[in-house]
């Protein structure tokens, strides 16, 4: 494929349609703020339109991305994978012993793997990670000396290179994914995943901020409701199952894959919760305006991305 | 413009995440006085200021160290501005005071780490005197306590290639010398507040 590829038709209707999303929720927004509330409602009121404004700026960065073809989308997620895990690492207490270890995995494994991705060898970049960071992470800690909380050291290392590398770069390297009848609409794939897994994501917010009512886990998420996890799923996946000619799969099969791709993103969502309650924080960062940190933004992207890649991998090329 | 390139890149690399807490960020003059974990610290603290008040702000540094090579000799002089002291021979004739004194004279703000050196990280080690002398003699300057929060796990104590990881910079409020304050007792007031802001 070409670096510098242009946006085909599809795609082209796929981004008109979010920017389309967009303005109406910009309005809706606009709208809300000039009623008379309450203080509290007009916190989340002031909150949610800070998140319309970061969602234009993360859309067109995506866009952006795209029109780049497979290497701007490895740049972004590359970026991504890199502020995501300093942002888990520094809420991971690790010791002065892993400093060398972090530098790696900073430096050459965050690169190497989307390098990887990039001259699209599969067979190494899909076990990278797994097999050969996860054994150099312990080795090179323990060569520095420092055995003081040894395991949970290196399991909070290795679990952040998973999960803001491993998972996330599987996200660009679905433009590496040759389908039969689909050559050159790479792109749409990506675009699928991004939109039901952040559709599914903001309808949940929606509806658990109108009807949420029920707690799913309240020691773990106090936003996490059954009225907004059903409302968000079925939402999302009636809205993914209406992008299907923009995807190689027929309506059901769209329909089956939004589904499992919102469910493991609820579920990412549930498990980086997890970790931000044990770590005593709200966000993992600060980045981006109303929505906390990269990490908080992309949870339900790390786990719905490797299961969606492979769903792709083995029923269609 | 290498000012400007250092301040982007350690805004990168520290991904810092300046809070104002205690006080506005205006071009006044200060002593800004905080924690000490890294080499890092000083050049963090002054990138973290805006860029009216970083312009007349000089961060007091140990000679030893920075006119050690001509690269360091460069950006202490030429780029920070450092107040460079003298941390081993002190006597009456080489007081240390004497160039800081001269820089507030000149009415510039000042960055200080009183600890003396870098410790390991945590809360803020005891303080050595030089902070209640400047603020004996010139009462009129406020000290703005800060909290630096994990330059010790970027760039600890004898690495030389830092990790890029997240930190955190708190200016807390402004503390001033109590009439007739036994030095002991403003240096824990002052470590304190120093402290408290790793919380905060």
């Amino acid at each position: 494929m070409n670096n510098v590829v242009r946006l085909s038709a599809t795609t082209l209707w796929l981004l008109g349609g979010v920017v389309a999303l967009l303005v109406l929720a910009s309005v809706v927004g606009a709208v809300m703020a000039r009623r008379p509330m309450s203080d509290a409602s007009r916190k989340t009121v002031e909150n949610m339109n800070a998140r319309i404004r970061a969602w234009w700026g993360m859309v067109a960065i995506f866009a952006l991305a795209l029109a780049m073809g497979k290497l701007g989308s490895i740049l972004l997620f590359g970026f991504i994978s890199f502020w995501a895990f300093r942002e888990f690492v520094t809420l991971a207490p690790t010791h002065r012993g892993d400093h060398y270890t972090l530098f790696w995995s900073f430096f050459i494994i965050i690169p190497l793997q989307y390098y990887l991705i990039y001259i699209e060898w599969y067979g190494l970049f899909s076990i990278m990670i797994p097999v050969y960071a996860f054994l150099f992470v312990p080795i090179r800690s323990a060569l520095s000396g420092d055995c003081e909380q040894f395991l949970e050291r290196a399991s909070e290392i290795q679990w952040g290179l998973m999960v803001c590398v491993f998972c996330v770069s599987h996200a660009p390297a679905l433009l590496t994914l040759s389908i039969p009848g689909f050559e050159g609409e790479g792109a749409n794939l990506l675009f699928f995943l991004m939109t039901v897994t952040q559709l599914s994501d903001v309808f949940q917010y929606v509806f658990g901020k109108l009807f949420g009512k029920r707690k799913i886990a309240p020691t773990v998420s106090p936003n996490k409701t059954w009225e907004g996890f059903v409302g968000g799923v079925l939402t999302a996946t009636l809205l993914g199952t209406g992008l299907w000619w923009a995807t190689p799969f027929n309506p059901w099969q769209t329909a089956c894959i939004a589904l499992t791709v919102t469910l493991f993103g609820f579920a990412g969502g549930l498990a980086m919760s997890a970790v931000k309650r044990d770590r005593g924080v709200k966000d993992f960062g600060h980045l981006i305006p109303g929505h906390g940190g990269v990490m908080d933004r992309i949870d339900s992207i790390c786990f719905s991305a490797p299961i969606y890649f492979h769903l792709i991998r083995f029923f269609f090329t | 413009m290498t000012a400007l390139l250092i301040t982007w890149l350690t805004r990168f690399i520290t991904g810092a995440n300046i809070r104002w807490l205690g006080c506005e960020p205006v071009p006044r003059q200060r002593i800004y006085f905080a924690n000490h974990t890294s080499h890092f610290d000083g050049v963090v603290m002054w990138a973290a200021l805006p860029p009216k008040a970083r312009k007349d702000t000089r961060p007091v540094a140990a000679a030893d160290y920075w006119m050690a090579t001509p690269v360091r000799r460069y950006l202490a002089r030429s780029v920070f501005h450092c107040v460079l002291i003298d941390r081993h021979n002190v006597s009456v004739r080489n007081n240390p005071l004497v160039p800081i004194l001269e820089a507030l004279d000149a009415h510039a703000s000042l960055i200080l780490f009183p600890e003396g050196g870098r410790k390991n990280g945590g809360d803020a080690g005891e303080f050595k005197s030089g902070l209640y002398h400047l603020c004996r003699k010139r009462p009129d300057i406020e000290c703005v306590p800060v909290y630096i929060d994990n330059m010790n796990r970027i760039l600890p104590r004898g690495e030389i290639l830092p990790v890029p990881l997240l930190s955190c910079i708190t200016f807390g409020a402004p503390i001033r010398l109590a009439e007739n304050e036994p030095k002991r007792a403003f240096l824990e007031r002052a470590r304190n507040a120093v402290n408290e802001l790793r919380h905060a």
